[in-house]
């Protein structure tokens, strides 16, 4: 009844509009195959069909379709889906968003081909992330820590310094229990030139290079290819990690590139578009790739993935980095204001968090005060923050004593605890230890999210 | 059941699959799309031609192959065995699919969610020639430790027991008893089946009286749940709806959960399905898992299964509830089922309402939570049972005006706002006590009382005391807090008191994480007799430093880690120097004033 096209040449275009091609049908087209289509001197495009029915099959170009004549272009249906050819040679090569070498190197010789529409991790199949990574970076390690298996978003705006932190973290984690370093995965979405460039020496810098695969779309290449980039991306790192046991660092940027490309895409489909413009599946949509991230029962290796994207206007609420929160577990914000103090990196714990941090701290763990202590400098910077507020509005002689020593307390824990250089790495036992320091401006009796016990083992009233 | 091709596939366009020669086609009859056999639902018929919704993926699926009709909607089996499961949103079991086919879930897959091989100990209670009707209980089969499964006959059934299985080991497909009907003879089955989208029938629907205790001190004492009442948990990211529910899931006095993971996260799914497995109450032997039931549909499941999964569990629940059991079921989150809605309504491209949710997004919260209730169930002897339904919300950007919140609190008794400001300090369950409301307080206020006659008057003073509070801060925000006398800081400190030993709750201690009811309000009516101690001692002239340094309230301040069996004689202790330190700070008061 069904039977496969492969290798004939069908010239049956009706019509070309944007990148949507519009073809006769022929028996046994399959939704979502990947399409090749001849020009007329011979060049090899690529497309899928995103809609099929006895009369016509709509395709989706992933190229531009200038030039394009409807008479002369030839479709070969290929009877398969999009797949990568996946192999360990990988390593420190540069593949576009489509998965095909764009560093002048050869092509890689495959070990196996990959649907890059992963299916999807039986829940109960899942391990629960408990392992701690050190980033270095005080204000995650110690009120925000990642977990191995976790993603984490960074929530950034324009200008900020996202991508120095995301080098940072690149250059300074370290798998849990052992010394050893992540392999990384890097997908590019509607990134620059320069920024590629900028990437890659860093990468060539920290010495990093031949941990890392890289799929680079750029800002000029297709918005239909940006959609496929973190497929690409996150298929090496599942074959990767789950066939060859490696710890896979993702590092996705920017997710608002992308999704500004669902919304092109969408588009130009004529689809009925949800909240400002962006299709109502987008919820959907995002939540298929993150949710590739994750361990797995039985395998060795694991995925942790760090999206990263730009707020529209630092706008928190926008839909983008509003459906990414709810998918991801926790976030990573970038805060303006400090930003434009000089604090480094300008993350603001107020609104930050790590959903999966208690499993993965405490004794035996990172310590036992880890818990008490984020929760206490939390609260703590909250309670400075709202001084702060009071003193604005109704200067200094609103303060009581106690709250003066909580805005002495904020300034410095901006100015100790989560300032720290580009090169400075910190374990979590100086992390923590710079907490209790602070928290030591404060009389014990504020001190009350810390049980005695705890107390008086770390505070440094008690230390000798 | 009967399995036919009933047309072959014309259009593949997403989700959404057109077949024609469908003349045999019935309105939302489950069917199987192509030769890897999706699963799909039919959602427009047109002369011969039936649009489809699929429910997975339909990447691959050619033109031309066929689709095969069930001749029944989407439905879930109900017998022995769903105990203790943990199912996807149509009711696959995720532990079967793993060890069939790896981690991964490949489309078309096809599990029965009730295990057809497996035994179970069938013990009749009814004899030959009995009369039943529906509901009435023929026999009882243990299936897990916790939970006794009660063989119900099923519905639409009315006769005597021509024949019934005496004591004995039997599959749920095996008929254990015969009944005699003016239609013939049915035979009735351990498992039966019911369709997701069609309430169970019950006798009648029964007052609100009795709460279902929580063991979170701010919902027990100023929100309490009631025995099948409606819960809307709502919060923005972030402020902790997710560990509450779960946290409430394993302490609420219920007999049985069903616990759905409606379009949220993998790990956290993992972390529910690791806790359910180990967790065992204090006052229980047995894992929280043997009377439970999880569904699993996580964010990046088929869409349609999640919009299906909501059903699939209340009906499970009413089974259960039928059988006279409590049952709390708890969806996180409806929000992320009403964006499947939105979706789904998008692709059908229909005329989007409000926010670009379909229009009868009201009409079908009403029909989910309409289901919710306590009942005298079918069946010639009286039995009661519940559904108490309790609901995460997610609204974007934390904004409670948004479609799904305000339609859910047309509906929902209950209103838990979670609140950014609390989360952000740390404070949990970051219930907002201006914002959260119960209109179930006064049904319950007998069942309170027997608890403790004071109840209302202690929730009223402590409310009141934050009121008062927040009414300082505003002055102090406008003229500073110099202003403020010894009595208004004690009003301050004594807010901080309640919030941070009362109020605040943690979910990762072995004691704090479960507080029983008289406990509560001994702690409120400890901590409001220190509050009117402060009082009468600030006006016999004793400064309000002093009374803060006391130690009893190191003592207050450690209550909530106090195991319930010790308590009373704890508190006991506290109240008794409370007593005696205060009479010395006003002592030494008095004779300052005469030394003056």
């Amino acid at each position: 009844m069904t039977k496969s096209n492969k290798g004939l040449t069908f010239f049956t275009v009706n019509e070309i509009e944007g990148s949507l091609l519009e073809c006769e049908s022929v028996v046994g087209i399959g939704y979502g195959e990947l399409v090749k289509i001849i020009t007329k001197d011979g060049k090899e495009k690529t497309g899928q069909v995103i809609d099929v029915s006895d009369k016509m099959t709509v395709i989706q170009l992933f190229e531009n379709t200038s030039g394009l004549n409807i008479k002369s272009i030839g479709i070969r249906f290929t009877g398969d889906t999009i797949k990568l050819p996946v192999s360990m040679d990988m390593f420190g090569r540069i593949f576009s968003g489509v998965g095909k070498p764009i560093d002048n190197g050869p092509d890689i010789i495959p070990e196996d081909y990959l649907d890059v529409h992963a299916a999807t991790i039986n829940p109960y199949s899942r391990l629960h992330p408990t392992k701690v990574i050190q980033t270095g970076i005080s204000v995650i390690d110690g009120l925000n820590t990642l977990l191995l298996g976790q993603k984490l978003p960074l929530l950034s705006g324009a200008g900020m310094p996202h991508k120095r932190l995301a080098s940072q973290i690149v250059s300074q984690a370290r798998v849990p229990e052992t010394d050893e370093q992540f392999t990384i995965v890097f997908a590019a979405m509607g990134i620059t030139s320069d920024e590629m460039v900028l990437f890659r020496n860093d990468f060539l810098k920290m010495d990093a290079i031949n941990r890392v695969v890289m799929f680079i779309n750029l800002a000029e290449d297709p918005a239909i290819e940006r959609l496929l980039t973190p497929r690409f991306a996150l298929t090496a790192a599942e074959y990767l990690a789950f066939q060859h046991d490696h710890h896979v660092l993702v590092i996705m940027v920017d997710v608002t590139n992308y999704c500004e490309a669902l919304r092109e895409i969408s588009a130009s489909r004529l689809e009925i578009p949800g909240r400002r413009g962006y299709p109502g599946y987008m919820y959907t949509d995002l939540a298929m790739l993150y949710e590739r991230a994750g361990i797995i029962r039985g395998k060795k290796g694991s995925i942790t993935m760090i999206p990263i994207l730009t707020m529209p206007d630092d706008d928190v609420t926008h839909p983008i980095a509003d459906l990414t929160n709810y998918i991801t577990e926790g976030q990573i914000i970038l805060d303006r204001s400090m930003f434009k103090r000089g604090i480094y990196p300008p993350i603001d714990p107020l609104i930050c968090l790590s959903r999966l941090m208690d499993k993965g701290i405490g004794l035996n763990k990172t310590r036992e005060d880890h818990k008490q202590l984020s929760d206490q400098l939390y609260y703590a910077y909250a309670e400075g923050k709202t001084v702060q507020e009071t003193a604005m509005v109704s200067g200094e002689k609103a303060l009581t004593n106690t709250d003066k020593l909580y805005l002495k307390f904020m300034e410095r824990f901006e100015k100790e605890f989560i300032n720290q250089g580009y090169y400075e790495n910190r374990d979590i036992e100086t992390t923590l230890n710079i907490g209790w320091d602070l928290l030591s401006i404060l009389p014990e009796s504020e001190l009350a999210r810390i049980d005695p016990e705890i107390l008086n083992k770390f505070h440094p009233n008690y230390l000798k | 059941m009967t399995e036919t091709t009933i047309g072959t596939l014309s259009r593949i366009a997403g989700s959404f699959v057109t077949a024609k020669g469908m003349l045999n086609a019935k309105m939302f009859e489950l069917v199987k799309v192509g030769e890897v056999g999706i699963i799909g639902e039919i959602i427009r018929i047109s002369g011969n031609t039936s649009i489809i919704q699929a429910y997975e993926e339909t990447e691959g699926i050619k033109l031309g192959e066929k689709i095969i009709g069930t001749g029944k909607p989407l439905s879930v089996e109900l017998g022995p065995g769903l105990m203790g499961q943990i199912l996807d949103g149509i009711q696959r079991p995720l532990p079967l699919i793993a060890d069939k086919i790896g981690p991964w879930i490949e489309k078309g897959i096809e599990v029965p969610a009730i295990d057809r091989n497996k035994k179970w100990q069938f013990q009749p209670i009814i004899s030959k020639g009995a009369k039943v009707t529906s509901g009435d209980i023929l026999g009882v089969v243990q299936e897990t430790p916790s939970i006794e499964n009660r063989i119900m006959v099923p519905p639409e059934i009315v006769g005597v027991v021509e024949s019934i299985c005496s004591e004995g080991d039997f599959t749920v497909t095996e008929p254990i008893a015969e009944i005699k009907t003016s239609n013939g003879i049915k035979e009735v089955l351990m498992m039966q089946t019911w369709p997701v989208r069609q309430a169970r029938p019950y006798k009648t629907m029964l007052h609100i009286d009795t709460p279902l205790i929580t063991g979170q001190r701010i919902i027990d004492s100023f929100f309490p749940v009631a025995k099948g009442g409606i819960i809307a948990v709502t919060g923005g990211f972030g402020t902790g709806k997710t560990v509450l529910l779960q946290t409430i899931a394993v302490w609420i006095d219920a007999d049985i959960i069903v616990y759905i993971g409606c379009g949220e996260r993998g790990n956290e799914m993992a972390d529910v399905l690791e806790r359910f497995t180990h967790l065992k109450r204090t006052d229980s032997d047995h894992p929280l898992l043997s009377r439970s039931v999880l569904i699993a549909n996580t964010s990046n499941m088929p869409i349609l299964a999640r919009e299906a999964s909501i059903y699939s569990g209340i009906t499970i629940a009413e089974y259960y509830r039928d059988m006279g059991y409590n049952v709390a079921i708890m969806a996180d989150s409806t929000s992320r089922w009403a964006e499947a809605l939105r979706e789904i309504s998008g692709r059908l491209e229909e005329m989007p309402g409000e926010e670009g949710y379909p229009a009868y997004l009201s009409s079908r919260l009403a029909e989910y939570y309409s289901r919710a209730g306590s009942i005298k169930t079918l069946g010639t002897k009286d039995r009661e049972g519940s559904i108490t339904v309790l609901s995460a919300i997610s609204p974007p950007g934390g904004d409670f005006s948004e479609p799904v919140t305000r339609n859910t609190l047309q509906l929902a008794k209950v209103f838990w706002a979670l609140d950014f400001n609390l989360a952000h300090r740390r404070h949990y369950p970051a219930v907002n006590w201006f914002m959260s409301y119960s209109e179930y307080t006064s049904f319950l206020e007998d069942w309170f009382l027997r608890v403790d006659r004071d109840w209302q008057k202690l929730c009223g003073d402590a409310r009141a005391l934050l009121r008062e509070e927040e009414e300082l801060k505003e002055i102090v925000a406008l003229i500073g807090a110099d202003i403020l006398g010894d009595k208004q800081r004690g009003v301050f400190e004594l807010a901080k008191m309640l919030k941070e030993y009362f109020l605040m709750q943690s979910a990762y201690h072995p004691v704090d994480v479960y507080c029983p009811i008289q406990k509560t309000f001994k702690m409120l009516r400890t901590l409001l007799k220190f509050n009117e101690k402060i009082s009468t001692a600030i006006d016999s002239g004793v400064p309000l430093q002093k009374i803060l340094a006391l130690p009893v309230k190191v003592g207050i301040s450690r209550m909530k880690i106090v195991p319930s069996n010790e308590f009373d004689s704890v508190n006991a202790k506290l109240t008794a120097d409370m007593d005696e330190q205060f009479e010395v700070l006003i002592q030494e008061a008095r004779e300052e004033k005469n030394n003056d």
